[in-house]
């Protein structure tokens, strides 16, 4: 017996029985669609979160103080302006091109009747070139501001939004922070992208005045202390040296002697970005996990049901056996109709996941749901495998049974 | 190997001929078959010597727990002796395993069974195709289903599935399957058990003109001394022996005898076989 006609013959047992294998289809279907589903969405989130690390801007370093792995938060010597200074200097750090130091506020942001708690960032005029992003209208921060600790704020557009209603051009416009007042010198270009946090929702201020205006910034070695410094290499090709060269010069102007004294990290974007890349990763692993637990259910569903099929098919099978059939006959038989329930199931489970992808992305405009080959190819080959996996004992079942009880059976 | 001849084993076994030199296709010699059942120790069959010869139509009778059952299995090869020889056409059967036990059930046999056993939702030409399926030689399938069912009269029935057929209609079909291969002989087990009388003649005419104009072997087994006496020969069995092997002296033809009376049948048994004397055979 060939393998077409197994299979013919397979599909027209599984048509007798139209409603029960549809059923039974149903747990496969369910299992490799949410496998195809899921597994796009983590994809997604990947993607989305590298496009988000990649807006930032280009070759980005960012050091930030830490606890030293020997010693405790008495040992940390805090960045400062100072630090920053020596990073920005040619001669020590040839291969850094920008650097821009950081210092947030926590403050009460109000216009008008509107106010709300947020972010305010101190910045310098660089921030604007290495995160390569610059006002629409008015101006950025610049050097002045910070030299005379102005009180001037530029505005991302969705606090523009919040505080003065869509439309509203807010440059000349007063707010006040923290119950100081401050013009609006700028309001900065819309940036893509809303899907975790704002990046619209931000207020910046001269960082000098967010040190000494907003609070009292701790002071070391007579220089303010910053919340982190983002630097930007001269190109791609040197984010390792620039590495090398700021933590030489962190090293030397901190103090430390061993490597374990360090007081500071340097993170590249690529770090930063196989770091949350394998979060997203387990994310994705995850999902797929818990799907296959659906496909596992589902494969029970289908042992389940080719054991009532042999059972309710004993007399048949006697039959066939009376006649000719031999041990591997049935068991091809049986294995046959339980892999066409499974990769049936599969082919639609894929379709039902496509669909699912497409309509999420439909959905959720800022990720992009593909259903790659890959897990077309694993649905494909899983739900075959659960078919021989599931299907080989029922058939095994019924391939050994004894053609005079068979044929008796009643 | 049973399929194909160039690795048929040598063996010394000669086909016995009967006295028209007819080859013997059932040949068993001293089978014995014993079940374990637990603790207790079935013997089924205790030691049966029989042959059949090619074209003959026979009826093999017994009560319940005769042994009958047991010997149709094993003459049907679906399972093997304790002990002893089967023959089968020149073939020794009791030596085969079970692929080989399934293509000489395939090729040598036809099954006729008392509920017709068919498939459901599957046409009659498909029913018939089925052993074709398994064989090594199919040739044209459709074919030859269609010529075996037009052999038992159903040419026109081709595409009827079984819950359009009558029982004898379904019954036919049934020959027909068992036909297809072009077997040495047809094993029916009770094949007009579950049919009226109308039904069960035309049945029993089949048969009769499959053994009269193709020389078909037939071996009935069957509780029935009405359809018994439709044969040629009567082998009686009881406790695992045979008590009786006669010939039929007048063979009724399908049709033209009524069924007779429960009464004059019983005496008619008890007349032909059980009377016969029993050392003759043992």
């Amino acid at each position: 017996m060939n393998l077409l006609e197994s299979v013919r013959l397979a599909i027209e047992a599984l048509l007798a029985n139209k409603l029960r294998s549809a059923l039974t289809m149903l747990g496969i279907v369910i299992g490799v669609g949410a496998v195809i589903a899921l597994v796009s969405f983590g994809q997604g989130v990947e993607q989305y979160i590298a496009r988000q690390f990649q807006s930032l801007g280009a070759n980005l370093l960012f050091v930030f103080s830490s606890t030293p792995p020997g010693g405790g938060p008495g040992d940390v010597k805090a960045l400062t302006m100072a630090d920053a200074s020596a990073l920005a200097n040619p001669l020590l750090a040839p291969s850094v091109l920008r650097v821009s130091p950081q210092y947030d506020v926590f403050a009460v942001v109000a216009a008008g009747r509107n106010d709300s708690t947020m972010n305010v960032s101190g910045v310098t005029p660089v921030y604007q070139d290495v995160r390569g992003w610059y006002p629409q209208y008015g101006r950025f921060i610049e050097e002045t501001d910070i030299l005379t600790s102005a009180r001037v704020a530029v505005l991302g557009t969705s606090t523009a939004t919040d505080l003065f209603g869509p439309g509203v051009d807010p440059v000349g416009q007063t707010i006040r922070i923290n119950a100081l007042p401050f013009r609006v010198i700028g309001l900065m270009e819309q940036r893509p992208g809303s899907g975790f946090a704002d990046e619209n929702d931000v207020v910046f201020v001269p960082i000098s005045t967010a040190q000494t205006r907003l609070t009292r910034a701790p002071m070391r070695d007579g220089s303010y202390r910053v919340a982190f410094i983002t630097i930007q290499a001269v190109s791609e090709g040197r984010m390792d040296a620039a590495a090398d060269e700021i933590s030489r010069i962190l090293v030397e102007r901190h103090g430390i002697q061993y490597r374990d004294q360090e007081d500071f990290t340097v993170l590249s974007q690529n770090d930063l970005l196989s770091v949350v890349g394998e979060i997203t990763g387990l994310l994705t692993i995850f999902l797929a996990v818990i799907a296959g637990v659906s496909l596992l259910v589902g494969g029970i569903g289908i042992m389940n049901i080719m054991l009532v099929t042999v059972t309710e098919r004993t007399r048949e099978i006697g039959l066939r056996k009376a006649v000719g059939a031999r041990y591997g006959d049935i068991l091809l038989q049986f294995l046959i109709e339980s892999v066409v329930l499974t990769v049936t199931g599969g082919l639609i489970g894929i379709g039902l996941g496509f669909l699912a992808a497409t309509v999420g992305s439909a959905l959720i405009p800022d990720l992009t749901l593909t259903v790659t080959a890959g897990a077309i190819l694993l649905a494909t080959t899983v739900s075959t495998m659960i078919g021989l996996f599931f299907g080989i004992y029922p058939a095994s079942r019924a391939a050994a049974l004894n053609p005079i009880d068979a044929l008796r059976y009643e | 190997m049973f399929r194909g001849d160039g690795r048929q084993k040598v063996t010394e076994y000669e086909i016995p001929r009967d006295a028209q030199g007819r080859p013997a296709i059932i040949d068993i010699r001293d089978v014995t078959k014993i079940y374990q059942m637990g603790d207790i120790e079935v013997r089924a069959l205790q030691g049966v010597t029989l042959q059949i010869f090619e074209g003959e139509f026979v009826a093999i009778m017994g009560p319940s727990g005769s042994g009958k059952s047991t010997l149709m299995n094993i003459l049907g090869a679906l399972d093997q002796p304790t002990s002893g020889k089967y023959y089968l056409a020149g073939k020794d059967v009791s030596q085969a395993d079970d692929r080989q036990l399934a293509a000489i059930r395939n090729e040598m046999i036809g099954f006729v069974f008392q509920n017709f056993n068919l498939l459901k939702r599957t046409s009659a030409l498909r029913q018939v195709e089925l052993p074709l399926i398994y064989a090594s030689k199919p040739g044209n399938r459709r074919e030859r289903a269609k010529a075996a069912l037009e052999a038992v009269g159903l040419g026109a029935r081709l595409h009827h599935l079984p819950s359009e057929l009558s029982g004898g209609q379904q019954q036919r079909v049934a020959i027909a399957r068992a036909l297809v291969t072009e077997p040495k002989m047809i094993l029916a087990d009770e094949p007009t058990g579950n049919l009226d009388t109308k039904s069960g003649t035309e049945v029993l005419r089949i048969f009769q003109q499959l053994n009269r104009e193709r020389g078909m072997t037939t071996v009935f087994v069957t509780h029935d001394p009405f359809v018994a006496r439709h044969t040629d020969r009567v082998i009686m069995l009881r406790d695992g022996r045979i008590i009786a092997d006669r010939a039929v002296s007048q063979p009724l033809i399908a049709g033209e005898a009524e069924r007779p009376s429960e009464m004059a049948e019983l005496e008619d048994i008890f007349r032909e076989t059980y009377d016969a004397p029993a050392e003759e055979f043992t």
